[in-house]
C-alpha cells in the first residue's frame, strides 16, 4: 500500500535535490567561465573523443537512410528528391537525437563514472577540505563543456551523415542518383529555421545529459557498485530524457 | 592577540553527539587538542575516528554538541566562512585522496594555485620544498598510479602543508604499510610537528606507533572517551576498554560477537526442528 507512495515520494525527492543542483551548477558557471583551461580540456575528454563514434555512426546512418529512401521514393518515381528526404531527416530530427543518444553513451557514462570515482576515492573530499569548491572546480567545467560540444557533435553527424561519407555516397555514387539534383534538392529545401530548431534540440539534450551525468556521478553511493548504477542510470535516464524532450520540443516547433 | 589565540587550545570539542541513523557513533565526547601538541585519537575499527575528523573539519555536522577551531564554532560558520576556515587545517585521507589526473607536482601546488595568487614561479619553488620535505622531489612528475600507497601518502602529507595551516589531521595514516614506508611517515609526522609548529591529530589503530610519538591521547570506543593523558598514563590506565585495546585481547567490553537478537542454541534448535 505504501509501496507506490514511497516511489512517487523518493522520485519527488531525487527530482528536487536535481533540480537544486542544476541551480548549483548554473550559480557556479560565472567563475567556472573565468577558467577557460579548464573548459578546454574537458572539451578535449567529452567532445574531441566523442568524435571517431559520432563520424563513423553519422557516416552509416546517412547511408542506411539513402539505401531505405531511394527504395522508397523510386516506388513513387521520386528518387531524384533523395536529397530532401535526408535533410530533412537528418537536420530535424536524426542528427540531433542520435547525437545526443550517442553522446549520453559515451561521454555521459564517462563524466558520471569520473566524478563518481573521484567521490569514492575521497578526492572530492580532499577538494571541500582544501576550501576548493568541487562543483565549481569539477562539475561546472565539464557541464559546460558538454553544452559547448553537443552541438558541435550534432552538427558534425548531420555533416557525415548527409554528405559524402554518408548518403551521398550511396546514394549519388552506389545508387546513381543525380550528384546536381541530390545538392540542389538540399540546398533548396533546407532553411534557416530547420538548422535553427536543429541547434535548440541540441542545446536541450545537451544540457539535460550533462545535468544528468553531474547529478548522478556526484550523488553516486562512493562504492563500486554506486559507481556503477550511476553509470548506468546515466545512460538510461538520459536516453529516455532526450526521446520525450524530442517529442515536446517537436510538437512545439510543429505548431509553431 | 585575541584570547582565543592565546588559548592552549587549538580544536575544543564539548558534548558531541553524533549518529549514522539509528547508529550512534559519539555520545556526549568531551575533547580538547593541545596547540602545537601531536594528539592521538586511538581506538577500535567502527568506532567513529575518521568521522571525528570530517566532524571537526565541518564536512559532517554533529546532532548536538560544539566543536570549536581556534575559539570559532565550525558549524555556525556559513559556507564562505568555512571554507576560509579550511585553509588553516590539512587532512590526510587514509589513501591520499590525490587527484588521479594531476602529476604529483600539480597535486602540491593544487591549493597554492587555488588559493594563494602567488606567481607560478614561486608556486614552483614552495612545491619543490614541500616535496623536498617530504622526499618526494624527485618523484614530481609522476601520476599518482605510477607510486606506492606509502608515497602517495608523503604527497598528501606535502599537499596538506602547502598552504602551512595550524592543524593537520591525519586519518589512518600507517594503515597498510610496510616497515620502512611506516617508519618514514612517522618520522615524517613527528619532524613536521616539531618543526613547523603545527598542531596534529593523529587518527589511528596502531597503538605503539601513534604512542610513541604523540604527546597526548585520547581512546575512544563506544561512543564515549574511555580515558586520555599521556602516552604514559594510557599504557598504565585501568580502564578495561583500554586494556584490551592496548593488549589485542579478541574479547571484552569490545565483543568479539556481534549482538545478535536471538542466542546461539535458540537459532540453531529453529533449523533443527
Amino acid at each position: 500500500m505504501n509501496a507506490p507512495l514511497q516511489i512517487v515520494s523518493g522520485f519527488l525527492r531525487r527530482l528536487g535535490e536535481a533540480t537544486l543542483f542544476f541551480f548549483a551548477i548554473l550559480a557556479a558557471l560565472p567563475a567556472a567561465l573565468l577558467r577557460p583551461r579548464l573548459i578546454v580540456q574537458q572539451l578535449y575528454m567529452i567532445g574531441v573523443l566523442s568524435l571517431v563514434i559520432i563520424v563513423i555512426s553519422g557516416s552509416f546512418i546517412g547511408m542506411v537512410l539513402a539505401l531505405q529512401g531511394y527504395r522508397t521514393l523510386t516506388n513513387f518515381g521520386a528518387a531524384g528528391s533523395l536529397g530532401v528526404l535526408v535533410v530533412f531527416s537528418v537536420v530535424r530530427e536524426l542528427g540531433p537525437v542520435v547525437t545526443a543518444l550517442l553522446f549520453a553513451g559515451r561521454a555521459g557514462s564517462a563524466l558520471a563514472a569520473e566524478i563518481g570515482l573521484m567521490k569514492a576515492t575521497d578526492q572530492l573530499a580532499g577538494m571541500e577540505m582544501m576550501a576548493v569548491d568541487p562543483i565549481r572546480r569539477v562539475v561546472a567545467p565539464r557541464f559546460l563543456a558538454g553544452f559547448f560540444a553537443m552541438p558541435l557533435l550534432a552538427a558534425i553527424f548531420s555533416l557525415m551523415a548527409i554528405g559524402y561519407g554518408g548518403a551521398h555516397l550511396m546514394g549519388v555514387i552506389v545508387l546513381g542518383v543525380d550528384d546536381g539534383a541530390y545538392w540542389s534538392q538540399i540546398h533548396q529545401s533546407l532553411h534557416p529555421h530547420d538548422v535553427v530548431e536543429s541547434l535548440i534540440k541540441s542545446l536541450v539534450f545537451g544540457t539535460a545529459v550533462n545535468w544528468i551525468a553531474v547529478y548522478q556521478g556526484y550523488h553516486a553511493a562512493p562504492t563500486s557498485e554506486g559507481v556503477s548504477r550511476a553509470t548506468t542510470s546515466t545512460v538510461v535516464v538520459s536516453s529516455l530524457a532526450i526521446l520525450a524532450l524530442d517529442f515536446v520540443l517537436t510538437a512545439f516547433m510543429f505548431r509553431s | 592577540m585575541t584570547s582565543a589565540a592565546t588559548d592552549d587550545v587549538l580544536v575544543r570539542v564539548r558534548g558531541l553527539r553524533f549518529a549514522f541513523g539509528s547508529r550512534r557513533i559519539y555520545d556526549g565526547v568531551d575533547l580538547d587538542i593541545a596547540r602545537g601538541k601531536l594528539t592521538a585519537i586511538l581506538g577500535p575499527s567502527g568506532t567513529g575516528k575518521t568521522t571525528l575528523l570530517r566532524l571537526i573539519g565541518g564536512q559532517w555536522r554533529p546532532q548536538a554538541g560544539t566543536i570549536e577551531f581556534d575559539g570559532t564554532d565550525v558549524h555556525k560558520l556559513p559556507r564562505r566562512g568555512l571554507f576560509e576556515l579550511r585553509k588553516r587545517m590539512g587532512l590526510l585521507f587514509q589513501q591520499g585522496a590525490l587527484l588521479t589526473d594531476l602529476t604529483v607536482f600539480d597535486n602540491v601546488a593544487f591549493p597554492l594555485r587555488e588559493h594563494s595568487g602567488l606567481p607560478e614561479r614561486l608556486i614552483r619553488d614552495i612545491v619543490l620544498m614541500k616535496l623536498e620535505a617530504v622526499g618526494l622531489r624527485g618523484a614530481a612528475s609522476l601520476y599518482p598510479e605510477q607510486i606506492s600507497g606509502g608515497m602517495a601518502r608523503r604527497v598528501a602529507l606535502a599537499r596538506a602543508i602547502a598552504l602551512e595551516p595550524q592543524l593537520v589531521m591525519y586519518d589512518e595514516p600507517f594503515t597498510g604499510q610496510d616497515p620502512i614506508s611506516l617508519g618514514v611517515l612517522m618520522r615524517l609526522i613527528h619532524t613536521l610537528n616539531q618543526t613547523l609548529g603545527l598542531t596534529s591529530i593523529v587518527v589511528s589503530h596502531d597503538v605503539a606507533e601513534v604512542l610513541s610519538i604523540a604527546d597526548y591521547a585520547y581512546v575512544v570506543s563506544g561512543g564515549k572517551v574511555q580515558d586520555h593523558g599521556t602516552p604514559e598514563a594510557i599504557r598504565a590506565s585501568r580502564s578495561p576498554w583500554v586494556q584490551q585495546f592496548l593488549q589485542g585481547a579478541p574479547d571484552g567490553p569490545v565483543p568479539f560477537h556481534y549482538p545478535a537478537a536471538r542466542s546461539y542454541a535458540e537459532e540453531l534448535g529453529a533449523v533443527a526442528s
